[in-house]
């Protein structure tokens, strides 16, 4: 596959791993942001060829694992209501709420669809006119574009069967509010490749300029992010506080500027709450007076509440980077794959559940 | 949060298109690459192609990589 | 009695009550296909000469949705599931029994085909379909119609086939390519909007595992790989025998199409469900001589080698990956989903 095959190639791979390994001895403490990223990681095996001294924090950057646990039970009273039908994205379905998960709601009965994309909604929306489709939008800056489209779409060809119960978030800020945090030691930032298609590479500069912590915006294929871990730890070891883009074949400075227009005209920028990490301002988007009426909560007059997640889950804290999975006293006893306690071992970019796996093996 | 592959357009009709990843085919909304052409390279998200695929660059950092691996650099 | 079967027609409860409507549908659909020196004597059960000792015995259910796909239909895979079944336990399969599970208002035309590729599949495998069952149940009850398939074979003398007997060294070889049949029900299934040329290897492996074994009595190890993929049955065989085997993740044979879907749902085809897939274990002297015999072999040319038992101690399945790094493959939990993250 073009633009995929030749970003795996082994060659190029275990020359930067080389490469890698001979740049500095000192310790190192890199965050990557972006779920994606920790899946990667994982995948490819990457922790395992990268030198001792450098230690990868998995970070926020997971939209399933910090949205709310509100948002999950919310969802699920939704879905109980009759002319109901839930279309989401799967990686929502095993996510566990007070009332247990979507994929537990649709084994008892419950109108529940999986689609790839928000897209397939609209079409949802024509085939069943007796029902109301609510598409759980979930999503950082990469996805919520989407959302946007699909309204527009909707509201153009005149569909009113659709709504979205949504939760984007947006990445800057909430980077912002982790190298705010003392307790936070992090020398360099994996940004997220394809976050910054969408929003450019000026969004980070703050954390170079005010921070003095430089970041590489890194792609996702396993030469693109030993690329970037190879920039970044150049840049921490050399003291050299800025940007680079080593994702230029996707990302460029200024981002998809038509991509900014769909997200400007649709939705408002609001405070939003991470879950384990509390409110962060200016983080969340929501659809803006012309569309509001999209918004299922607003439609089904449901009195929204919020409130984050189980006690005893340590997912806030894992998803701060302060502590590992293994750190966490419920971490493989009573939160397991099969029986998650937090979205951070359901997801399937979670940090817990790429530890669960990854950690049985190797060294 | 964000699974996304390089497909080829296919074919173009207003605001969608057809792309085509390793054979396989699916509809996607094309309003965010609006200068796109058919034969040429999206990133495709969720069904939606977010960014054109600058074929230049992509080059440019394979040739890179190339002489890393010719050239013995420590 | 007037007129048989009206075959534009639904299957209705009376089908399956014991009465006139049911003789007709055995004969005008099951019979018609099926049709051998056994079944035909309409026994109660039915009677076989055997000449042998020990024989394997197996069973399975199939619930598949969509029942029609791109490569077979459920028919076909409740015969190819049982036969494949008997096959890797080192046995020739010989008998088959098919019990229906049928819901009202499903179409008699839809039976038929399904019931003519079961007969194909069982004449190409040389098993006969000897006894079987017909119950109808109400709208609803069963989502259109489920199918057990069980089924007995000769075990071979001088092999030793089980999970149990992976050792340090053998080889790891599959016939062909991963994921191919999950993958198009996964698809035709959602309704993803993905098109392409998906389509399910459902097959009968037997003659395929008789030609391996003619060219190496000795393999260590045949299991087909179904729900869960490979990962599901490397682990178990590696839980069996305690061993840890070594994939390597350049040597994994895919389609274009598999791949393309694979990625674009974010799916790892190590863990999707395959129907005519086999792992083999065999120990490395011998391994190109089996490997060079299944390329021949109609189903198995593709076949390659994906890895190995190695010399390390515990219970672990890893990949090799194309950066250098291991990556556990552990054993799947809960079905695959499509993913955006």
């Amino acid at each position: 596959m073009k633009f995929v095959d030749e970003f795996r190639n082994n060659e190029y791979s275990r020359k930067l791993v080389e490469k890698l390994n001979n740049i500095t001895s000192e310790k190192i403490n890199i965050m990557e942001v972006c779920g994606t990223h920790t899946m990667a990681i994982f995948k490819y095996g990457i922790r395992d060829v990268l030198p001792p001294n450098i230690n990868l924090i998995s970070g926020p950057g997971c939209p399933v694992c910090v949205t709310p646990q509100s948002y999950i039970d919310t969802a699920i009273t939704l879905s109980e209501k009759n002319d109901v039908i839930i279309a989401t994205f799967g990686d929502m379905m095993k996510v566990p709420g007070k009332k247990g998960s979507l994929s537990k709601a649709k084994a008892e009965g419950i109108d529940v669809r999986i689609v790839y994309s928000p897209m397939d909604c609209l079409e949802m929306a024509l085939e069943n006119p007796s029902k109301k489709i609510v598409f759980l939008s979930v999503g950082f800056e990469t996805t919520a574009p989407m959302t946007a489209i699909t309204a527009i779409e909707a509201k153009k060809n005149n569909i009113k069967n659709l709504f979205f119960h949504t939760a984007h978030k947006i990445v800057p800020p909430a980077m912002e509010a982790l190298v705010q945090d003392k307790d936070l030691n992090i020398d360099g930032f994996l940004l997220p490749g394809h976050v910054c298609a969408i929003n450019g590479t000026k969004p980070y500069e703050f954390l170079s300029r005010d921070y003095n912590i430089p970041g590489v915006v890194t792609g996702f294929e396993p030469i693109d992010i030993l690329q970037g871990l190879n920039t970044l730890v150049s840049l921490i070891s050399k003291k050299e506080y800025r940007i680079e883009n080593e994702y230029k074949r996707i990302v460029k400075t200024e981002g998809n500027p038509t991509a900014l227009e769909y997200l400007n005209k649709t939705f408002d920028i609001v405070n939003s709450s991470w879950r384990g990490m509390g409110i962060i301002p200016k983080s969340g988007l929501e659809f803006n007076s012309e569309y509001e009426y999209f918004d299922a909560l607003k439609y089904f007059n449901i009195d929204y509440e919020e409130y984050d997640g189980s006690p005893g889950c340590k997912c806030g804290e894992i998803l701060k980077g302060k502590i590992k999975p293994t750190d966490c006293p419920l971490f493989k006893k009573l939160c397991t794959p099969e029986n998650p306690v937090g979205s951070c071992m359901v997801s399937s970019e979670g940090t817990c559940a790429a530890y669960y796996r990854y950690h049985k093996v190797v060294k | 949060m964000c699974l996304a592959i390089p497909g080829k357009v296919l074919s173009l009709d207003g605001n969608k298109g057809i792309v085509v990843v390793g054979n396989m085919k699916r509809e996607v909304f094309m309003h965010l690459v609006p200068d796109a052409n058919v034969n040429e390279y999206v990133l495709v998200h969720a069904g939606c192609a977010i960014q054109m695929i600058d074929e230049d660059e992509a080059k440019i950092t394979l040739d890179i990589f190339k002489e890393l691996t010719e050239n013995e650099i420590c | 009695m007037q007129g048989g079967l009206q075959m534009d027609d639904t299957i209705t409860l009376s089908h399956g009550s014991g009465g006139v409507q049911t003789n007709r549908l055995i004969n005008e659909v099951f019979f018609k296909y099926f049709g051998n020196d056994i079944l035909n004597q309409m026994n109660d059960a039915a009677q076989v000469d055997i000449d042998f000792k020990k024989l394997a015995f197996t069973t399975d259910s199939f619930v598949v949705n969509p029942i029609f796909f791109n490569g077979g239909n459920i028919g076909k895979l409740a015969v190819c599931g049982t036969v494949n079944d008997l096959a890797v336990s080192g046995a020739k399969p010989l008998y088959l029994t098919s019990a229906f599970i049928i819901e009202e208002g499903f179409p008699i035309k839809k039976l038929e085909e399904i019931v003519k590729s079961m007969a194909d599949e069982a004449n190409k495998s040389g098993v006969k379909i000897v006894a079987g069952d017909t119950k109808v149940v109400e709208k609803g009850s069963v989502d259109g119609i489920f199918i057990n398939t069980s089924g007995i074979g000769r075990i071979y003398e001088n092999v030793n086939i089980n999970c149990s007997n992976a050792k340090a060294g053998d080889v790891v070889i599959i016939n062909g390519t991963l994921g191919d049949h999950g993958m198009t029900i996964m698809c035709e299934r959602n309704k993803l909007g993905l098109e392409g040329n998906l389509k399910s290897d459902c097959a009968c492996l037997n003659s395929l595992v008789d030609s391996m074994l003619e060219a190496y009595a000795g393999i260590h190890v045949i299991r087909d790989a179904t729900r869960g993929g490979v990962a599901a049955v490397l682990n178990e065989i590696s839980e069996f025998s305690n061993v840890t085997i070594a994939l390597e993740e350049n040597s994994l044979p895919l389609t274009e199409e598999v791949k393309g879907a694979s990625e674009m749902l974010g799916l790892d085809p190590l863990y999707i469900a395959n129907e005519g897939k086999l792992c083999v274990f065999v120990p490395e002297a011998h391994a190109q001589k089996v490997l060079d015999v299944m390329r021949k072999h109609p189903l198995g040319s593709n076949a390659t080698i994906i890895g190995k038992v190695t010399q390390e101690s515990g219970q672990k399945v890893y990949l090799n990956t194309v950066v250098g790094g291991k990556r556990l493959v552990d054993m799947p939990s809960g079905i695959q989903l499509p993913r955006i993250c």
